[in-house]
């Protein structure tokens, strides 16, 4: 019987897993190639994906080889300035866990300050915990959180939010993920204002900011989906424009592309009506030209959304 | 004496793990899962008290099991059972109910018996917990 027990252990630990064919099997290969493909430049982030995927997969190799193991804190941080993909990444995060087994429904739930504090005395605690009775099973991403805190109120109900959160992150570490996201500065202040918060989170991912050509590409890109494409003097235009562009304030990286590309498909649907030119074919109608971009008022120094 | 009252009533006690299980269930299916408490255990006692609503828009059983534990915490020496409400026919009705917690003693019911015209006898049960005042049988 003893001999039995030894011998069985043996096998458990001689027992081999294929880390490769895990990673195609789980799916988690293909939801890192799509985030590879459809996410431009964000290397930084990319590289932090795949390392906690890689440590995700060994966790879960070691628990069937019988290895001590312990399910790691997920909770995470996406620090950056807008516009630069947190929330995109946010929703991928939650599709990996779920292909990996750590979240079970792998749904994402957003939030902001408004949904978890209260108006009233007593309002805020059903309110967060309804939250994040709904994030159950998948992320819960909590947008902009350092709006939690506001230390210049002493009578503020944030405080009893966090206090909730704090307790549900660290005892119902198995049933939910929590996402804090916004600008990086007040997420550092935010989080050396509450410890707790700090030392439960694992993962600070930064997102850094896009140089021009990615957010050409993106443009580009964005373009593509709604069958449109811009001249190459349209292009330098753009290249131009988006220099412009980054050194205004309020500037919001892919954010502010979408807006300025939505504005010059206006300007091109209004152009074509002046031009009046008889019929228009598909190729016209997909066709931004260098002057509905030159048309922008960031090129006489005023200022886009 | 043990309250046999809704499913599974005739099985061990359901463990928080086997609570996930059967609320995953009803959650697939699309029912409305809800929990409610009562210290009086009469068969006919039909409406229990509410705790907190009807869980409409949870994707997760794990939500469930976290309101049964704060019920516990709360009621834990009353009778609490999850219910799982259909709504495909136009109006809620239950197709899953099944006690979670009970007091850790259950005195069981009284049978009186009443003889009426004739040889007849009448019979109707009473629960011996039930002579306290609510809020203090257990």
């Amino acid at each position: 019987m003893t001999n039995n027990n030894i011998s069985e252990d043996k096998n458990k630990h001689l027992g081999k897993i294929d880390l490769h064919a895990e990673l195609i099997e789980t799916g988690v290969e293909q939801v890192l190639i799509d985030l590879d493909k459809s996410l431009i430049g964000l290397e930084p982030v990319k590289t932090r994906i795949r390392e906690t995927a890689a440590l995700l997969l060994v966790e879960k190799a070691r628990e069937k080889l019988g290895l001590a193991h312990e399910t790691p804190t997920l909770h995470m941080s996406f620090s950056g300035n807008p516009g630069t993909g947190k929330t995109t990444v946010a929703l991928r995060m939650a599709e990996l866990l779920h292909k990996l087994g750590y979240v079970r429904k792998g749904h994402l739930v957003t939030v902001t300050r408004d949904d978890l504090v209260g108006q009233y005395i007593g309002h805020t605690a059903p309110k967060t915990k309804e939250v994040l009775k709904k994030a159950m099973g998948g992320v819960l991403f909590i947008d902009e959180a350092y709006y939690l805190y506001r230390p210049e109120n002493e009578r503020d109900y944030g405080q009893e939010a966090i206090e909730i959160l704090l307790q549900v992150m660290e005892n119902n570490r198995d049933d939910l993920v929590v996402i804090l996201a916004g600008y990086k500065n007040r997420m550092n202040t935010f989080f050396e204002s509450n410890p707790g918060f700090r030392s439960r989170i694992a993962h600070h991912i930064e997102f850094p900011d896009y140089s021009t050509p990615e957010l050409l590409d993106i443009g580009s890109s964005m373009l593509d989906q709604l069958n449109y494409y811009l001249t190459k003097s349209a292009k330098d235009a753009f290249i131009e424009y988006i220099n412009l562009r980054k050194e205004q304030p309020h500037f919001a990286n892919a954010r502010s592309i979408r807006n300025a590309l939505d504005r010059a498909r206006l300007r091109q649907a209004n152009r074509l009506f002046k031009e009046n030119n008889g019929p228009v074919n598909a190729e016209i109608l997909s066709t931004l030209e260098e002057v509905d971009i030159r048309e922008s008022r960031v090129f006489s120094g005023g200022i886009d959304n | 004496m043990k309250l046999r009252q809704g499913t599974f009533s005739f099985l061990p006690d359901l463990t928080d793990a086997e609570i996930h299980t059967q609320v995953q269930y009803c959650i697939d299916n699309g029912w409305a899962v809800s929990v409610e408490y009562t210290d009086d255990p009469h068969p006919r006692n039909t409406y229990w008290e509410m705790w907190g609503h009807p869980m409409f828009d949870n994707p997760d059983a794990a939500a469930v099991v976290f309101e049964v534990n704060e019920c516990r915490k709360q009621f834990g020496d009353y009778y609490i059972r999850v219910i799982a409400f259909d709504s495909t026919h136009g109006w809620e009705s239950i197709k899953l109910s099944f006690i979670v917690n009970r007091p850790k003693d259950e005195p069981g019911f009284h049978v009186s018996r009443e003889e009426v015209k004739g040889r007849s006898m009448r019979y109707s049960i009473k629960s011996y917990a039930t002579d306290k005042p609510e809020g203090k049988r257990y």
